[in-house]
């Protein structure tokens, strides 16, 4: 038996009937066609379908759409705004971030999450945000030095 | 190098955009109208009998399209290599491990497919299984294919010099056994395949591959179609490592259920059937001893391996030999001889993962040689220095090293380490530790026995001249090789990087054997380099007719052209192209001849400017048996320094500090090169730390999930100090070699030499877990 929901994604509000066991990551990309969401495990483990909800990333694996019901979430393709890429994303391009680019969403969104929170996070703490994003390519460190590197930006430092 | 404008610069990646804005479009991304799910039936059991397949049910349920098993899908024989064809599509007789493929279905939707797999009955006759390789080489063993008794799969033995009469001159032998752990190459995106007929009548297969050129032989084999109407893509791809090399089940089921229905079928890997479905790392144990002179001159090597291969060949013929053709080097040696086996076992099949076959064997190999160098009294860096290979030097089994920055990269890691410092000098807990590697930059002979080109390219520029497109059947993975390729086409051609475009991972554009064995950047970009310089070579042979001056004078770099270093006498050629583009945005401008307007001449003069180049590698290697594996035009090599904390308490083992240096030849981008080295390290210190693939005693996975199976987060990567060596390889494309799996080989012998270090306990087991670290470490008080 489906359901009514409404939420807003990537700041338009969505109206839509979903069946109670769906996840928010299936909703995402098959009934939206959002298909930067990636889908690596279903089980919470990879963090490739990280999205922003509210505010906090979150894997939306494992979360029902119904749960999303009447709130805002952000997926990767609502981050750039008139075709300008966020800081966060022309960082990742630049600082060589990105290899096989399967995790960079859910990457990218948790990072910007530790951002808005903590505008200048310790390394330690950039870290730690992103410990629940696997990536196999990269050994993490230049996804780390383009999160230091947008901080810095963010906040009108110098960037090295 | 001065002169380069484009290659050794640090260009962000072609495709980052579009993976940073989650644009880029991944097998399981794509979609069909009318496409159809399907699933796969997989075995339960270990090793069983199938009595019986009943499928009448799954018929009737509402939703259901298509069932098939053996019976529908016939008894192909099909694998890697063509001697060890192994595999049918679909169980027949029996299956031999947990996840082994036993029928498939297409439905209307993924929940009815999953149903319907519920509905197939199947009756087996439980055997005995077999999952140990020790066990499984015992007499009265349970066999797993009755064509190979004993359970062996190959074996390997060779011998190049006397190793008994050397060793018998030696003043030290030393000996020395490791066991490694099945290893998952845990890419982060599961297999995927999206199989239907377009109008023609032609298989398209999108799906998730590192080689496009071998998917497409395999499935028009197994399903039977004539490969001419097989049509293979690769979308973007999430990572591979080498167990995305062969083709999948996945893939043969949905080309199969796609002819059954003529529906578009698509399927993707659950990440449980990931690791069932595994065809990468094998478990190894190693037996080896070293023999030296009191000086520490290396003299003989005695390897002996055996491999775990689980219940299927993939490419574990290969894999047995490397696992001694790669001790061949960098080291010189007066003896090697080796003997390896690869065995059967009730487990899901182990194939190729990076740094294939040759990382457990380095592992042990480096670890024999801190050893040695101990008992000796000599610093393991200087023993390593004392023994290196050169440039020009070739291995005791026949392999060239054309290229070898070995002693540099050696030198770099100990400077930028401070070994000097730090080796001997760090308190109880603190440690440091070396060890070196090398590996082939592309194998030098095709999976199949064939003369065919290994790679081919086609570049073909826009008839306003303006962008140059590489076409290529090459697999980007991830690893960077469609960036790669578009540097040296701009490179070549003398334009900026902006002004190409790179398709690539088709079978429709050009033969490519594809992402495996490092081979890309130097045999695709050696095709690349010539079509480009076919291309260029037109544009100036045109140029020259039109200018009356010799093509030899006509130099292209940054988008212009210069005669004799000079701008010429364009203007007809200039007032010709905009006067064809009137009203358009970008007229050419300045004080030079563009090579827009260049390349519009040869339009005009020739039609399409296309340029095609081809490579294949010269016949390489010795004549012996097996010579063929471990050959490659060039060797990568590094060395890398590891300093760790270890908990005397409880084991607990930190990694502080990496220091890598890898000798690619030249470094097509700078930033890729460092990124393949620091992913390679963080593989490494997974495998050596706690990456291990269990089992329980019926043969099913533990810990088949990335919560249970635990890779490298970024809260165990240190930042590693990445040092570029480039020796300029006289047989890679402007001196490229490979880096995206030699960097691997030292991390795991570099991580147990600085746990040695710090505790004074040799593990010769892997994973080192704090438990295994903590026991070794007690029992060693105990004694």
């Amino acid at each position: 038996m489906k359901s009514i929901i409404r939420m807003t994604v990537n700041g338009e509000s969505v109206e839509a009937a979903v069946e109670p066991n769906r996840t928010l990551t299936q909703f995402l990309r098959e009934d939206l066609g959002l298909t930067g969401t990636k889908h690596g495990c279903g089980l919470g483990d990879c963090g490739a379908c990280t999205v922003i909800l509210d505010g906090s990333a979150v894997n939306s694996c494992l979360v029902l759409a119904v749960q999303a019901n009447g709130r805002e979430v952000l997926t990767i393709e609502g981050l750039a705004e008139n075709g300008k890429l966020h800081p966060l994303q022309d960082a990742f391009v630049e600082k060589g971030a990105i290899q096989c680019g399967f995790c960079t969403p859910g990457m990218i969104l948790s990072a910007k999450a530790l951002l808005d929170s903590t505008a200048n996070p310790t390394e330690t703490e950039i870290r730690t945000a992103i410990s629940g994003n696997l990536c196999r390519c990269t050994g993490y460190q230049k996804i780390v030095q383009a999160i230091q590197t947008t901080a810095q930006a963010l906040q009108g430092t110098e960037v090295s | 190098m001065s002169e380069l404008r484009v290659l050794n610069t640090r260009a962000p990646r072609i495709d980052a955009p579009a993976k940073a804005t989650g644009r880029a479009k991944y097998s399981d991304d794509l979609a069909m109208p009318g496409m159809l799910h399907a699933a796969i039936l997989q075995s339960p059991l270990a090793h069983a009998k199938i009595l019986h397949i009943d499928t009448s049910r799954v018929r009737k349920l509402p939703g259901v399209k298509s069932v098939i098993t053996a019976k529908e899908a016939g008894l192909v024989k099909y694998g890697v290599s063509p001697a060890r064809y192994d595999e049918t599509l679909f169980a027949f007789d029996k299956v031999r491990y947990v996840g082994d493929e036993v029928a498939a279905v297409a439905a209307v939707d993924q929940a009815a497919a999953l149903e319907a797999l519920d509905l197939i009955k199947v009756d087996y006759e439980e055997l005995p299984a077999v999952f140990d390789m020790f066990d499984a080489m015992k007499e009265g063993a349970p066999l797993i294919h009755d064509e190979f008794p004993g359970n062996v799969n190959a074996e390997v033995h060779q011998e190049f010099g006397d190793a008994e009469a050397a060793m018998a001159q030696c003043d030290l032998v030393v000996d020395h056994t490791f066991l490694s752990k099945r290893q998952d190459a845990a890419f982060i995106e599961p297999h995927s395949c999206l199989a239907h007929f377009d109008l023609d009548g032609r298989l398209i297969l999108y799906t998730s591959t590192q080689v496009p050129h071998y998917v497409m032989r395999t499935v028009a084999m197994v399903v039977q179609i004539p490969v001419g109407n097989v049509r293979v893509v690769k979308p973007y791809v999430g990572g591979g490592f080498g167990p995305k090399s062969e083709a999948t089940p996945l893939e043969m089921s949905c080309a199969f259920l796609a002819r059954e229905t003529g529906k578009p079928v698509k399927m993707t890997y659950t990440r449980e059937q990931v690791f069932l479905h595994s065809r990468a790392r094998h478990q190894f144990y190693a037996e080896m001893s070293l023999g030296v002179k009191k000086d520490g001159t290396m003299v003989a090597l005695k390897n002996k391996a055996i491999l775990d291969g689980g219940a299927y060949t993939s490419f574990g013929i290969a894999t047995v030999y490397y696992s001694g053709s790669l001790l061949g080097g960098p080291y010189k040696l007066k003896a090697m001889k080796y003997d390896g086996w690869r065995v059967y076992t009730n487990k899901p099949a182990c194939g190729a993962q990076r740094g294939h076959g040759g990382v457990a064997h380095r592992a042990a190999f480096e670890q024999l040689l801190d050893i040695t160098a101990e008992k000796l009294g000599i610093d393991p860096i200087e023993m390593r220095l004392n023994n290196i290979m050169t440039t020009g030097d070739v291995t005791i089994n026949e392999l060239d090293m054309s290229s070898l920055g070995m002693k540099e990269c050696i030198e770099a890691v100990r400077d930028g380490s401070d070994w000097k410092n730090k080796k001997g000098k760090l308190p109880k807990g603190k440690g440091i530790g070396t060890a070196c590697g090398f590996f082939v930059s592309g194998a030098g002979y095709p999976i199949y026995r064939s003369d065919t080109y290994h790679s081919t390219v086609v570049i073909k520029v826009s008839e306003d001249g303006g962008v140059a497109t590489v076409l290529t059947g090459s697999a980007e993975i991830g690893q960077g090789s469609d960036t790669a390729m578009a540097m040296i086409a701009a490179e070549t051609l003398g334009i900026r990087l902006s002004d190409v475009r790179v398709v690539s991972g088709d079978t429709d554009l050009s033969v490519d054997l594809g992402a495996y064995s490092s081979r890309q950047t130097l045999m695709t970009g050696h095709a690349t380099k010539e079509a480009a310089e076919q291309i260029r070579n037109k544009i100036a042979s045109y140029l020259a007719q039109e200018m009356d001056s010799d093509p030899e004078s006509i130099t292209f770099a940054d988008g212009i052209v210069k005669f004799d270093g000079k701008p010429g006498n364009f203007e007809k050629i200039r007032s010709m192209y905009i006067k064809e583009h009137r009203g358009w945005t970008d007229p050419p401008s300045g004080e030079f001849l563009t090579f827009r307007e260049a390349a519009r001449l040869a339009f005009l003069k020739g039609g399409t400017l296309v340029g095609t180049g081809k490579y294949k590698p010269p016949r390489l290697g010795g004549s012996y048996k097996g010579a063929a594996v471990g050959t490659s035009p060039a060797y990568g090599c590094s060395a890398q320094v590891v300093e760790v904390s270890v908990d005397m308490e409880t084991g607990e083992i930190t990694v502080d500090d990496m220091t890598d240096a890898h000798d690619c030849g030249l470094a097509v981008n700078r930033t890729q090169v460092e990124g393949q080295m620091q992913g390679s390290l963080s593989m490494g210190l997974g495998e050596c730390l706690f990456e291990e693939v269990k089992f329980d005693s019926r043969g099913r996975i533990l810990n088949a999930s990335l919560g249970e199976y635990r890779i490298p987060t970024a809260l165990d990567m240190p930042n590693v100090k990445t040092i570029i060596v480039e020796s300029g390889e006289p047989n890679g494309p402007y001196g490229a070699k490979e880096v995206g799996e030699g960097a691997i080989m030292p991390t795991i012998p570099a991580i147990l030499n600085a746990i040695y270090d710090a505790t004074g306990v040799r593990v010769n087991e892997l994973p080192v877990s704090s438990e295994r670290l903590f026991m070794a470490m007690k029992k060693q008080q105990q004694q």
